[in-house]
């Protein structure tokens, strides 16, 4: 099995007023030295080995779980030691 | 003219949309569920608003793989008119039926209110009992309306008339260049954020949006009538 790791994260252009709206409540907190906070999204995903986990991953992530017009992705494949 | 108003788990403007075009339009509309995976015999597809699957992931991410979305990009390949509203926008985004994605709104609120639209382009099957320029009232209720396209997305848009609705006055929710509602190259699939169908009848506070149905059917009855007389 592998576990595959998946971040995504809104593109750099795209404003985040989740992000804003946190940073806010950090300066509050006294925190001014935190400049810019970005929210993104963190997936597990495990599944069977085969060749083309990596492909399979990509495309996934594309059609499904990034909205390419405002996230990007990356990810990490990693073998799974509990299963 | 035969409708069909596509039912999600969590749709809840269905009702409003079947009511404005059966009883507000006086024509047949059937509820079709998502997981049906065939529109044969409707004339137009209504995509209504709500939270499809909770929202989860994103907005309309996960409806957009529903079992009907085949058929209903079949229709809009095909040439017939598509509406979505709201969360069926949101869907049409992530379909690709239109181009750029949701946001949350610009201040982060849920808004659920009725807004001033400006009618930009009065030239589509949508929009043609409207006047051009002209200001409706119809009301939103959203918390991700925040529309975003990038640059040459936009500049495609208003070099190509395809912006046909935007918030006139202040904008609700921060949206690219105000804008409420797009339609695709065809004309023949339109996205809105705000909802027509609860502004179909002048007892809920406005029947603007009645006329947004009666243009579709109207166009429908041209493009019929041109048939059966060529």
């Amino acid at each position: 099995m592998k576990k595959v790791k998946v971040y995504i994260t809104l593109k750099e252009s795209v404003l985040d007023p989740q992000g804003q709206a946190v940073m806010q409540s950090l300066h509050n907190m006294d925190y001014k030295n935190v400049k810019d906070v970005r929210i993104g999204k963190y997936i597990e995903l495990q599944m069977e080995d085969s060749a083309d986990v990596a492909t399979q991953v990509d495309t996934v992530c594309d059609k499904l779980l990034a909205n390419t017009v405002i996230e990007n992705y990356r990810y990490e494949i990693e073998e799974d030691v509990h299963s | 003219m035969k409708t069909a108003v596509i039912v999600f788990p969590g749709s809840n403007c269905d009702q409003d949309m079947y009511y404005a075009i059966k009883d507000g339009l006086g024509e047949e509309v059937d509820y079709v569920w998502h997981a049906e995976t065939s529109l044969d015999g409707y004339d137009a597809i209504m995509i209504p608003g709500g939270f499809s699957y909770g929202d989860y992931l994103r907005s309309g991410a996960i409806a957009r793989f529903a079992g009907i979305m085949p058929a209903v990009i079949e229709a809009a390949n095909q040439g017939k008119p598509v509406l979505g509203v709201c969360n069926g926008f949101q869907i049409l985004l992530e379909a690709g039926l239109l181009p750029g994605a949701m946001l949350k709104n610009k201040h982060l609120k849920f808004i659920c209110d009725m807004v001033n639209l400006k009618v930009e382009n009065n030239q589509t099957q949508f929009t043609k009992l409207y006047d051009k320029n002209e200001i409706i009232g119809i009301p939103i209720a959203h918390g991700e309306g925040n529309y975003f396209c990038d640059d040459a997305t936009l500049k495609e848009l208003q070099d190509n008339n395809r912006i046909v609705f935007t918030y006139s006055g202040e904008n609700p929710n921060g949206s690219r260049a105000d804008i409420a509602g797009i339609i695709n190259p065809a004309g023949n699939v339109l996205g809105m954020m705000p909802h027509p169908e609860r502004a179909a009848d002048a007892l809920l506070g406005s029947a603007d949006g009645l006329r947004l149905f009666q243009s579709i059917l109207n166009h429908w009855r041209e493009s019929t009538h041109a048939a059966y007389t060529s």
